[in-house]
């Protein structure tokens, strides 16, 4: 069993609000030298830079999820998160159909950049993925656990796009993994969360947009860095746990 | 304004098995997509206009003793919420019109805000 510190929320270019930086090589250097060994790449209802980050991070011990923030019809940002691209690609087929066929402004929202692992640019995405889907939360998370992903309500105490200030309470039929306190929240003050659902663990991420916003809180006690492995320590099973620690905000002022 | 006079002047029909000819008038409503919000800011015995047709809208119309849910743009709560609803006493309504236009008839017809 090994300790790896994870972070499980990070946009790159092709998420619109994301910085210009944030391109495969500036992550896996920014990770790296944060001593993180497991990211997940989850661009707004997109995939498609996923791969240039694994590809970027060969040779490093840095292992690339392959992963999701898709936006549900409540309007509520859910984390999808697979150990490969394509069974991201899949969930990316169901998406593209159930989002709206609005173009994006570069202007307004920021751009859409598709790149290689080098970071240069291949294309830009057309469609505005700061857009709801046509999927209900719970179909959605129905359609992860169907591709064997993990589920995970991002920022559910967070105005915009969070679980609670959305739906108001937790609700009961849902079978999300784990949830996702926002970055800037206290993580052992999650009593806020007055209907929170026992037994489901709390993670914390950094939700990256710029460079120096990953956050790297949750260790991981696992065999290796799998969406199985997660699962087991989520629930705490064969000995796998994850504990949050953040007594800095940056995780590199530490290093 | 008696529901089952708002509900014919909105041409909106019922999700919910209730009978709407018993409920007491309403003389006021809401209007949120935001169920944090609805907690707070509405009040007891309003009509709630939401887009929202997820479940959690019949606990909180529930928990604040709302008269009724109007769910617009054609939004469709699924079997569960519908059942939830009948055992809670939630009369779930449902029309194609925009939020601003069922506000804009509501207030038409006298009700205002809770």
């Amino acid at each position: 069993m090994k300790t790896y510190r994870a972070d499980l929320h990070l946009h790159t270019v092709l998420s619109p609000c994301a910085d210009i930086v944030m391109i495969p090589p500036i992550i896996v250097q920014e990770a790296v030298s944060s001593g993180i060994h497991i990211l997940a790449v989850t661009d707004h209802n997109h995939t498609a830079n996923i791969e240039a980050v694994q590809k970027a991070a060969r040779g490093y011990d840095l292992a690339i999820l392959a992963g999701m923030e898709l936006q549900t019809a409540e309007d509520i940002h859910l984390l999808c998160i697979f150990d490969s691209v394509e069974q991201a690609r899949t969930l990316q087929k169901t998406v593209d159909e159930e989002l709206p066929e609005i173009l994006n402004n570069p202007d307004y929202f920021g751009a859409q950049f598709i790149v290689d692992e080098t970071g240069d640019f291949i294309r830009s995405e057309e469609r505005l993925l700061l857009n709801s889907t046509s999927l209900t939360l719970k179909s959605a998370i129905d359609h992860v656990h169907a591709l064997h992903g993990l589920a995970i309500p991002a920022h559910v105490d967070r105005q915009a796009y969070g679980l609670l200030p959305v739906l108001g309470i937790f609700p009961p039929d849902l079978t999300y993994d784990a949830i996702e306190v926002y970055k800037h929240s206290d993580p052992s003050n999650v009593t806020c969360l007055s209907s929170y659902p026992t037994g489901i663990p709390v993670i914390q991420n950094g939700d990256a947009h710029f460079s120096n916003d990953l956050l790297g809180a949750c260790y991981f006690i696992i065999e290796n860095p799998t969406t199985e492995e997660f699962r087991k320590a989520f629930r705490g099973e064969d000995g796998r746990s994850v504990s949050l620690y953040r007594g800095i905000d940056n995780p590199r002022r530490g290093s | 304004m008696k529901l089952f006079d708002i509900a014919q002047k909105l041409d909106l029909h019922q999700f919910t098995h209730l009978e709407v000819d018993s409920v007491d008038e309403s003389t006021s409503a809401y209007c949120s997509d935001m169920l944090s919000c609805v907690m707070t800011g509405a009040g007891h015995h309003a009509i709630w206009v939401t887009l929202q047709a997820h479940q959690n809208i019949v606990a909180v119309a529930a928990l604040l003793e709302l008269t009724a849910i109007i769910i617009s743009e054609n939004a469709l709560p699924d079997a569960v919420t519908i059942e939830k609803a009948d055992q809670e006493g939630i009369i779930l309504l449902g029309t194609t019109a925009k939020n601003f236009e069922v506000c804009g008839k509501l207030w038409e017809l006298g009700l205002r805000s809770s």
